[in-house]
C-alpha cells in the first residue's frame, strides 16, 4: 500500500489528554507525546480536536440500485466520510431489492469502487420485502458481500411465523435480524406520531403501541428460539422499557436510536413541512428524554443514522404525499454531541462505543470499531467539538437535501476522516 | 387581519368579530335587486379545488362574483397526491397568471398552510377545507348563524352560549375549526362522539367532551350534527349504521330534549337517516339552509378583508358602517 503516512499532532483520543498519533502503512504505529516526524510523513495539526475510531453506521440508505436520483453509493459514501464514518451498512430496500446474492454483491462492489468508506450490504429478510417468503439468506451470507445483517427495513416482518423462522435460520451463519418494528394494521395511512399534535393537525396517527407491540413480540420470539435480534430506530419511551426488560432477562437483543429521535419532536410537524416526515415518526419530548437516558445507560446499544435521502420533489409537496426519511450522515456526530455530550449524559468514550465499537460488533464487520491503539487499523475521525455553526445543506456531499437541521446551530464539525490510514476528509473537505 | 386564512386558531376575538360584522354588511347586499359590489374589480381570485365540493366552491364563486372579482375555477382533483402535476407547479402557474387570492380545497391536511408559507405564490391563501384539519369559513358561517339567533347585533360575541357538536369529530375539519373559533368568541363547546371517533388528545382542546348525547342536549343553545360516512363502520369505528343512529343520531325524542330556542345545524352534506332524522332536517328548528346563505356573506367578508379591505365594504352605506371601520 503506497498511502501517505501521517503524523497527527495533539489529538485528544476519546477526549483525553493531547497525544500524537503516527499512522504508518494504514495502521496506528505509535501513540505518544511529541513524536518525531519522519521523512515523507504528512503532519496533521489536530491540537484540541477529539480523536475517535472511525464511525460505523448500521443503518444507511444508499438508494443504489434504483433511486440514483436520490443517492448513489458514491455520493452516499462521500457523505459518510464527511460525517466521520469509515463503514456503512447499506439497507436492502433498493430497486431491485437486495434479496439475492447478485444484488448484494453489486452494492458491495460499488462500495469498493467508491473508496470513501467501506460498504457492507444488508440483505432483505423476505423476497421483495413482501414479508411472505424468506429470501435466500444463506446465498447472501456466502456471497462475496458476506452478509450477516438482514432487514426488511422500511417494512416490518409482521408475520410472526416468518419472523420466527428468520431468527432461527440465520443462526447457521451467525446472522442477525434487524427489525423495523411497525404493526402494519395499526399504522395504515399513518402520517405522524399519534398524540396531541396529530389530533390538532388532522393527520393520521402512528401510535407508539404499533412499535412497542412488535418489539414485545420479537424479544419473546428471540428468547424462545435462542436467536439474536436487533431492533432498528427505537422511537418511544415504551420501546425502551421493553428492551430494558428483555436485556434484564439476559436475552440477546440490541437496539438502535437515530440522531433525529434524540433531538427533534413532533411539535415540528405543525409547520406541515415534509422535511420532518420520517418513519418511525418524530415523537414527544418525553420520548426524546427516555431515548437519551437509555442510550446513556446502555439499554440502547448504538446510534444509527437511518440516512434516507429523497429528491426535492418528494419533499416539497403535501405532507401526506411526501416520502418519509431524512438525510443524517453528515450531521450525526454533531447531533449526538448536542443531545448527549453537551447535556452531560455521555463522554466521548461512550460516543465511540455507541457509534463505532458496538455497531461493528453487532454486524461483525472486520477491521472497524477497533480501539484507537497501536497496531489497529487507522480508521479515525478528528472532530472539532468547539465549533459552532449553522447547518448548510448546500455543503453536503449527499445527493439529497432533506435535512431537518437546515439553518440550525449545531455543535462540532468533522475535520478529518482516515480509512486504513488514507485521508478521505481533511479540513472538513473530501480529499 | 392576517394575509391568509388558514386556521381559526389564528383569529383573535377582534379578527373574528370584524369578519362577522363585515359579513352583516355583505348580507345586506344579498337582499338588493343588484347583488353586486365593485370592491374587487380587477382582482383575480382562483378557486383551486383538489377535491370535489360543489357546494363550497359554488358558495365561494358567488361571493367572489358579488364582489366583482375575476373568478377562475381550477379543478385539479387528485393531481398531486396521485403524482400528476405537483402542488408547487400548480401554485407557480397560478402566480404567473397573477392570482391575487387562492381559495384552496385539498384532501391533504396542511396543503393550504404549505401554500401560504411557500414562496411559490404571493397572493392571499384561503383554506376552503384541508383534509381532516380545518374549514375556517365553515366555522365562521356557523358562528355568524348562531350569533344572528342567539345574540344578534354588531360587535356581539357568543359568550356563555352552549354549543354541542356531534358525530365524527376525528375526521371533521368543521369540528376543529369550530372549537377554536367558538372558544375565541366565548362559547362553551361540547363534543359528542363515540370514543372511537374522538381525536387523540382531545382533552387538551378548549372544550368539553362526552360520549352521551342525551346529557349534552338539555342545556344546548345549538346542536351541530356532523356528517358520518357509512364507510367508517367498515374500519370498525362503530358496529352498524343502526347502532350509530340509535346512540348518536338526532331524532324526534332527542329534539324534545333540546331547549325551545336551540338551533339545529348541519354543515352539509347531510346523510339523512344516519346522523339526522329527515323530518328534523326539514323542521323549523333547523337553520341548515340559512347556514348556506350565510356562507356567501361570510366568504365575501373574508375575501374583502384579506384583499386589503381598508375602506368600508359598502361605500354608500350608513353611519353604522363607518363606525365599524373606526374600531
Amino acid at each position: 500500500m503506497s498511502t501517505t503516512n501521517h503524523l497527527i499532532r495533539g489529538a485528544r483520543i476519546l477526549g483525553g489528554d493531547p497525544q500524537d498519533i503516527r499512522i504508518t502503512d494504514g495502521l496506528i504505529a505509535e501513540i505518544g507525546a511529541n513524536l518525531e516526524a519522519r521523512d515523507g510523513e504528512q503532519e496533521i495539526a489536530a491540537e484540541g480536536l477529539i480523536a475517535l475510531p472511525g464511525l460505523v453506521d448500521l443503518h444507511t440508505h444508499l438508494r443504489e440500485p434504483g433511486r440514483e436520483d436520490a443517492e448513489t453509493v458514491l455520493t452516499g459514501t462521500k457523505a459518510a466520510a464527511k460525517g466521520g464514518f469509515t463503514a456503512v451498512h447499506a439497507m436492502a430496500n433498493t430497486f431491485p431489492v437486495a434479496d439475492t446474492a447478485g444484488v448484494v454483491e453489486q452494492v458491495w462492489r460499488l462500495g469498493r469502487e467508491s473508496g470513501y468508506c467501506d460498504v457492507q450490504p444488508i440483505g432483505a429478510v423476505t423476497v421483495g420485502l413482501e414479508g411472505k417468503q424468506l429470501a435466500e439468506l444463506g446465498a447472501m451470507a456466502d456471497s462475496a458481500a458476506q452478509v450477516r445483517v438482514f432487514s426488511d427495513d422500511g417494512k416490518c416482518v409482521d408475520d410472526a411465523v416468518i419472523m420466527r423462522r428468520a431468527l432461527e435460520y440465520v443462526k447457521a451463519f451467525g446472522g442477525v435480524i434487524a427489525q423495523h418494528a411497525q404493526e402494519p394494521r395499526l399504522t395504515e395511512g399513518a402520517q405522524m406520531n399519534e398524540g396531541v399534535v396529530s389530533g390538532e393537525l388532522g393527520l393520521a396517527g402512528w401510535p407508539a403501541v404499533a412499535e412497542e407491540s412488535i418489539i414485545a413480540r420479537d424479544v419473546l420470539l428471540a428468547a424462545h428460539v435462542g436467536s439474536r435480534l436487533h431492533v432498528c430506530h427505537l422511537s418511544t419511551a415504551g420501546s425502551v422499557e421493553i428492551i430494558r426488560w428483555a436485556k434484564g432477562k439476559g436475552w440477546d437483543v440490541t437496539a438502535e436510536v437515530t440522531p433525529h429521535h434524540l433531538l427533534l419532536t413532533d411539535e415540528l410537524v405543525r409547520s406541515y413541512d415534509a422535511v420532518y416526515k420520517v418513519n418511525p415518526p418524530l415523537r414527544t419530548e418525553a420520548d426524546v428524554l427516555a431515548l437519551r437516558e437509555a442510550l446513556a445507560d446502555g439499554t440502547i446499544d448504538i446510534v444509527a443514522t437511518d440516512h434516507a435521502p429523497h429528491p426535492a420533489e418528494d419533499k416539497q409537496c403535501e405532507w401526506s404525499a411526501a416520502a418519509m426519511g431524512m438525510v443524517g450522515l453528515e450531521t450525526a456526530l454533531s447531533v449526538v454531541q448536542s443531545a448527549m455530550v453537551d447535556t452531560g449524559l455521555m463522554g466521548w468514550a461512550e460516543v465511540a462505543q455507541r457509534m463505532s465499537a458496538k455497531p461493528a460488533a453487532i454486524s461483525g464487520i472486520p477491521g472497524h470499531g477497533r480501539p484507537v491503539s497501536v497496531g489497529e487499523p487507522a480508521n479515525l475521525v478528528l472532530f472539532d467539538d468547539q465549533y459552532r455553526g449553522a447547518v448548510n445543506p448546500d455543503s453536503f456531499a449527499t445527493r439529497s437535501r432533506n435535512t431537518p437541521y437546515r439553518g440550525m446551530d449545531l455543535p462540532g464539525r468533522v475535520v478529518a476522516t482516515f480509512l486504513r490510514g488514507e485521508a478521505k476528509v481533511l479540513d472538513g473537505e473530501l480529499v | 387581519m392576517k394575509r391568509h386564512l388558514i386556521s381559526t386558531a389564528d383569529l383573535t376575538r377582534e379578527d373574528a368579530l370584524l369578519i362577522l360584522d363585515t359579513a352583516e354588511q355583505m348580507a345586506q347586499v344579498s337582499t338588493r335587486s343588484v347583488k353586486k359590489l365593485p370592491t374587487l374589480r380587477g382582482r383575480t381570485v382562483v378557486n383551486l379545488f383538489f377535491e370535489d365540493s360543489t357546494r363550497t366552491r359554488t358558495s365561494f364563486e358567488v361571493a367572489e362574483k358579488r364582489l366583482s372579482a375575476d373568478v377562475i375555477n381550477f379543478s385539479a382533483k387528485g393531481s398531486s397526491v396521485s403524482k400528476g402535476e405537483s402542488l408547487k407547479d400548480t401554485a407557480l402557474t397560478l402566480q404567473a397568471m397573477g392570482a391575487d387570492a387562492v381559495v384552496i380545497r385539498h384532501s391533504a391536511s396542511g396543503a393550504p398552510k404549505l401554500l401560504a408559507d411557500s414562496d411559490w405564490l404571493h397572493g392571499s391563501v384561503v383554506n376552503a377545507g384541508d383534509g381532516t384539519h380545518e374549514h375556517p369559513t365553515q366555522a365562521l358561517l356557523d358562528a355568524f348563524t348562531m350569533r344572528s339567533h342567539l345574540n344578534p347585533g354588531v360587535g356581539h360575541d357568543l359568550v356563555g352560549r352552549r354549543v354541542t357538536i356531534v358525530g365524527d369529530v376525528l375526521h371533521s375539519r368543521v369540528a376543529r375549526s369550530n372549537v377554536h373559533l367558538l372558544h375565541t368568541l366565548g362559547a362553551e363547546v361540547t363534543l359528542v362522539a363515540p370514543p372511537t371517533l374522538m381525536p387523540f388528545g382531545v382533552e387538551t382542546w378548549p372544550c368539553q367532551t362526552s360520549y352521551d348525547l342525551d346529557a349534552a342536549l338539555t342545556k344546548a343553545d345549538a346542536v351541530m350534527m356532523l356528517r358520518v360516512q357509512r364507510e367508517r363502520m367498515n374500519a370498525a369505528y362503530f358496529p352498524t349504521q343502526r347502532e350509530y343512529t340509535r346512540r348518536y343520531g338526532l331524532d324526534a325524542r332527542r329534539l324534545a330534549l333540546l331547549p325551545q330556542h336551540a338551533l339545529v345545524m348541519h354543515p352539509g352534506p347531510m346523510v339523512r337517516g344516519m346522523e339526522i332524522e329527515s323530518s328534523i332536517a326539514d323542521s323549523d328548528r333547523a337553520v341548515i339552509v340559512e347556514q348556506v346563505a350565510n356562507g356567501v356573506s361570510v366568504r365575501m367578508a373574508v375575501l374583502y378583508l384579506l384583499l386589503g379591505g381598508s375602506e368600508p365594504a359598502i361605500t354608500t352605506s350608513s353611519a353604522n358602517t363607518s363606525e365599524e371601520n373606526g374600531k
